[in-house]
């Protein structure tokens, strides 16, 4: 599975347009991490407890973006956008979408 | 009377080490980008048409950081006035900054060497006490491409 954000591929043709897939995650930490994110609010600097949460729950949401590709028989998702939203203090929204497409 | 030693002991501490980790912070980021020089990130959308680029791929880079009490402070007495909030400016400078080196050194290991269609998004995760912006998270991402033979 062929996954990007551009719009045409330089060395391939699309044959086949299937519309949009998509994914979606929402976690949330346990408390302790909440905790040590509110000590480094006070010495700043990166919240890595944070920064891995967002990166897993992407990893989910093109997995399953990916899995909807795979369903309707595409092999490359091409133009993949990401949005994030906070939906809760603490948890987080992850968003993937793109274009199905069969390439040859 | 032990409200205000608080006060001035988180400040005392976010001065000392939001400093520190900032400065150091910039180093890292300055030497990383000196490295990765070679492989441009560029916004265009559309990449060359010829034969030679191949191996198109996603790469990505995310980053959460936070602003430290004492910078925090700082922007709240900034809002009474107005004008430029520079602690926050150098926050978001340094996420960017991070996120897109975190992206090339992606693409660094795919032994890409061009990252094309970069997009950057921004939000601000962890909401401090009020309405005060305790922490931003930046996600930079675009394809990676091999352009030389």
């Amino acid at each position: 599975m062929l996954v990007t954000n551009i719009e045409i591929l330089p060395d391939k043709r699309i044959m086949e347009h299937l519309g949009l897939v998509q994914g979606s995650s929402v976690r949330a930490k346990h408390v302790g991490r909440d905790i040590m994110a509110g000590l480094k609010n006070i010495f700043g600097g990166e919240l890595k407890g944070y920064t891995e949460l967002l990166q897993e729950s992407r990893a989910e949401a093109m997995e399953r973006m990916i899995e909807q590709a795979e369903a309707v028989g595409a092999n490359a998702v091409l133009n993949v956008r990401f949005s994030t939203s906070s939906v809760a203090a603490g948890a987080a929204e992850l968003f993937a979408y793109g274009t199905a497409v069969v390439l040859e | 009377m032990i409200d205000l030693i608080i006060l001035v002991t988180l400040l005392a501490l976010g001065y000392g080490f939001g400093s520190y980790a900032e400065s150091r912070h910039y180093k890292s980021i300055i030497a990383r980008e000196n490295r990765l020089r070679h492989i441009p990130a560029v916004t265009s959308r559309f990449p060359p048409m010829n034969n030679n680029s191949r191996d198109a791929e996603l790469v990505s880079g995310s980053v959460v950081i936070s602003v430290d009490y004492f910078k925090r402070f700082i922007a709240a007495l900034r809002n009474l006035v107005g004008g430029r909030v520079t602690s926050y400016e150098s926050l978001v400078d340094r996420a960017r900054r991070e996120a897109i080196l975190r992206m090339k050194a992606q693409a660094e290991q795919l032994n890409a060497d061009i990252v094309f269609n970069v997009k950057l998004e921004t939000s601000s995760i962890h909401k401090g006490r009020g309405n005060s912006i305790g922490s931003v998270e930046v996600l930079a991402y675009g394809t990676a491409l091999k352009t030389q033979q």
